[in-house]
């Protein structure tokens, strides 16, 4: 996941006058009967933008998504949480590898995504800008951030784009197992001793409503997605999502004794779904804007890493280099 | 005839707890546990120590690829650790498990080699340290899969393959960062000379090793050191590299006697287990 829209303005909303007509309308058909978009076939510069801009945010989440989990793989607790956790850390690297491929084939390349990424130019989810304060939070990210990450990526399996959709298939497998392993921390914690439970309990009321701000905005407050629900790039909408993933995740806090740190959550049979409070949508646009509270350790996390690890792409670079030409020789 | 004293029932409850066996039993070989125990320490501590090294990179590394290709790296021998130390545990018998052998010890048990617990320092430092201890690790699980202990020798069989491949990635990066620019030939000198002392250790035949390998349970580590010694020689001239001068060897991790660097690794390692002793996690 973590792919919400981020740009107050609509983007593809002019896409009209600047196409070609009788292209643009083969395109939607296309796109209307489900069928795939494929790299080599004609598509609307807006869709291959929103795509690209989605695609490499969704990929950089998984990239910085692996410095809050990453640091607890020195700390964990028994020698199978380390290894599920690192297991679990090491996919996060895959996927992101995976969707910088897809990206890269709207003709982007990974290192302009990233230097976009160092930059501050392009976006990552805001979840990734909150701080893991004890073993408890390793728990709560798996449940709830993986959670959250599911109900936005199994729709993405039908994406219409499809290196996006296929990389999506192989993401969502993983993604089960990520949350599955989290949901037992929680479980395991909870049946614990006072200090654990008490440690679960603070990490998911930290974790609760950042989670719930991964599904973006409401959708009143979303001018793409229209347009992006009409070309097949997303299938719900935030709200939908939103919802969907309170319903589900509520019963399962409370099955384990935690208490969701909402006093306006109840159960409204009418609608068959929980009503809940309001997100405190200021902080959620004061993190998108880089004001999270450890936004600046993540980026330099990520910089550091990449700078530090110049002289070894160089070196690699230029021992393939010596090889392709002692090759050449020969 | 004087009365004897009455079998309390306390007494009785010990006497139900001592496991059945016949006087004609085979006498358990105490000294064999022992040496198992040590022997799995040791096995199951470097693949430990080293594990948690790679780990730190997990999320700094110099790209995805090389992120992903250490976390394989320190996941393979997380995974080793956890069964040596399980054989450890068992052949203790004192009901310990994995984890209160990879939590609850001081730097005075842990029994791994002190090429493992070196720091990370750069890239170059961390593949040279990779290189030199799986090009060992590989030769000497060669040789386990002949233990006569079945679960040892089961263990070295699967991790065999992993840790041919570590010695293969280590392998690579050692040439490419040796005859790569000229900043990377420089740093990867620097990390195999910050290694270089601690090779000896690798083929230190003190009793313990002497006593299992006169077990079956360890093969010949002079052996060993030949295949090895051919092969660093061999990806250092493919580097470019000079092999380092001999080093005054540093000893001692197997007694327990350790570098600056393993007690600050343990106490991140061991924190939560130690600050909450009753929790199960
Ligand atoms: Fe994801
Ligand atoms: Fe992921
Ligand atoms: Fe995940």
């Amino acid at each position: 996941m973590y792919t919400t829209e981020l740009s107050k303005s609509a983007s593809g909303a002019n896409v009209q006058g600047i196409e070609d007509p009788a292209k643009l309308a083969a395109f939607e058909a296309r796109v209307a009967a489900d069928e795939f978009i494929e790299p080599k076939d004609w598509m609307p510069e807006a869709y291959r933008r929103t795509l690209t801009r989605q695609i490499s945010q969704h990929a950089h989440s998984e990239i910085v998504g692996m410095l809050p989990e990453g640091n607890w793989i020195s700390r964990a607790p028994s020698l199978r949480r380390k290894a599920i956790l690192l297991a679990k850390v090491q996919d996060e690297a895959g996927h992101g590898l995976y969707l910088y491929s897809a990206a890269e084939t709207l003709g982007t390349s990974r290192r302009e995504m990233i230097e976009a990424l160092h930059s501050g130019k392009a976006k990552y989810s805001t979840i990734f800008n909150y701080p893991t304060l004890t073993w408890a939070d390793i728990g709560a990210i798996g449940w709830l951030v993986d959670g959250a990450a599911i109900m936005n990526q199994v729709p993405l399996q039908r994406t219409s784009y499809g290196p996006y959709a296929r990389a999506m298939v192989r993401v969502c497998k993983e993604e089960s197992f990520h949350q599955r392993q989290g949901y037992e921390i929680c479980m395991a914690m909870m049946a614990g001793t006072p200090d654990q439970q008490r440690m679960m309990q603070d990490a998911f009321n930290r974790w609760w409503w950042p989670s719930l701000m991964m599904f973006g905005p409401t959708d009143d407050n979303s001018p793409n997605t229209a347009q992006s629900m009409r070309w097949r790039i997303k299938r719900d909408t935030n709200d939908e999502l939103r919802q969907k993933f309170v319903d589900i995740t509520a019963p399962q806090a409370d099955a384990i004794g935690l208490t969701v740190p909402d006093p306006d959550l109840k159960w409204n049979e009418a609608k068959g779904g929980y009503d809940f409070g309001a997100v405190d949508w200021e902080e959620f646009y004061a993190v998108v804007k880089g004001e999270g509270p450890v936004a600046k350790e993540r980026m330099k996390a990520r910089r550091d890493a990449w700078e530090k690890g110049a002289w070894v792409r160089e070196a690699a670079a230029a021992y393939a280099e010596k090889q392709a030409r002692k090759a050449q020789a020969a | 005839m004087p009365s004897l004293p009455p079998i309390r029932p306390e007494d009785e409850a010990v006497a139900e707890k001592i496991r059945p066996g016949g006087a004609f039993d085979a006498p358990v070989d105490e000294a064999h546990g022992r040496i198992l125990f040590e022997l799995a320490l040791r096995l199951g501590d470097d693949s430990l120590i080293l594990g948690q090294r790679l780990a730190e990179w997990c999320g700094h590394a110099p790209g995805v690829e090389v992120d992903l290709s250490l976390a394989n790296m320190a996941l393979d021998l997380i995974g080793q650790a956890t069964h040596f130390l399980t054989i450890a545990a068992e052949a203790e018998g004192k009901g310990r498990s994995a984890d209160d052998l990879a939590f609850r010890r001081d730097v005075l048990d842990f029994k791994n080699c002190l090429l493992v617990e070196q720091p990370n320092g750069d890239f170059a430092q961390t593949m040279a340290r990779q290189f030199l201890f799986s090009a060992w690790q590989k030769r000497l699980f060669d040789g386990l899969t002949a233990c006569a202990d079945d679960r040892i020798a089961a263990v070295a069989a699967k991790a065999v393959k992993e840790v041919a491949y570590h010695e293969e990635l280590a392998a690579e990066w050692v040439i490419r960062l040796g005859d790569g620019t000229e900043e990377s030939r420089a740093r990867m000198i620097d990390g195999l000379d910050w290694m270089w002392r601690f090779i000896p250790e690798l083929f230190e035949t003190d009793e313990v090793m002497t006593d299992a390998a006169a077990r079956g349970l360890v093969p010949d580590l002079a052996s060993i050191r030949i295949g090895y010694d051919a092969r660093v020689r061999a990806v250092l001239a493919e580097a470019g590299l000079e092999a380092p001068a001999d080093q005054r060897p540093i000893l001692g991790g197997r007694r327990g006697h350790h570098s600056e660097h393993l007690g600050h690794l343990l106490a991140v390692m061991q924190y939560l287990p130690r600050t909450y002793p009753d929790a199960v996690w």
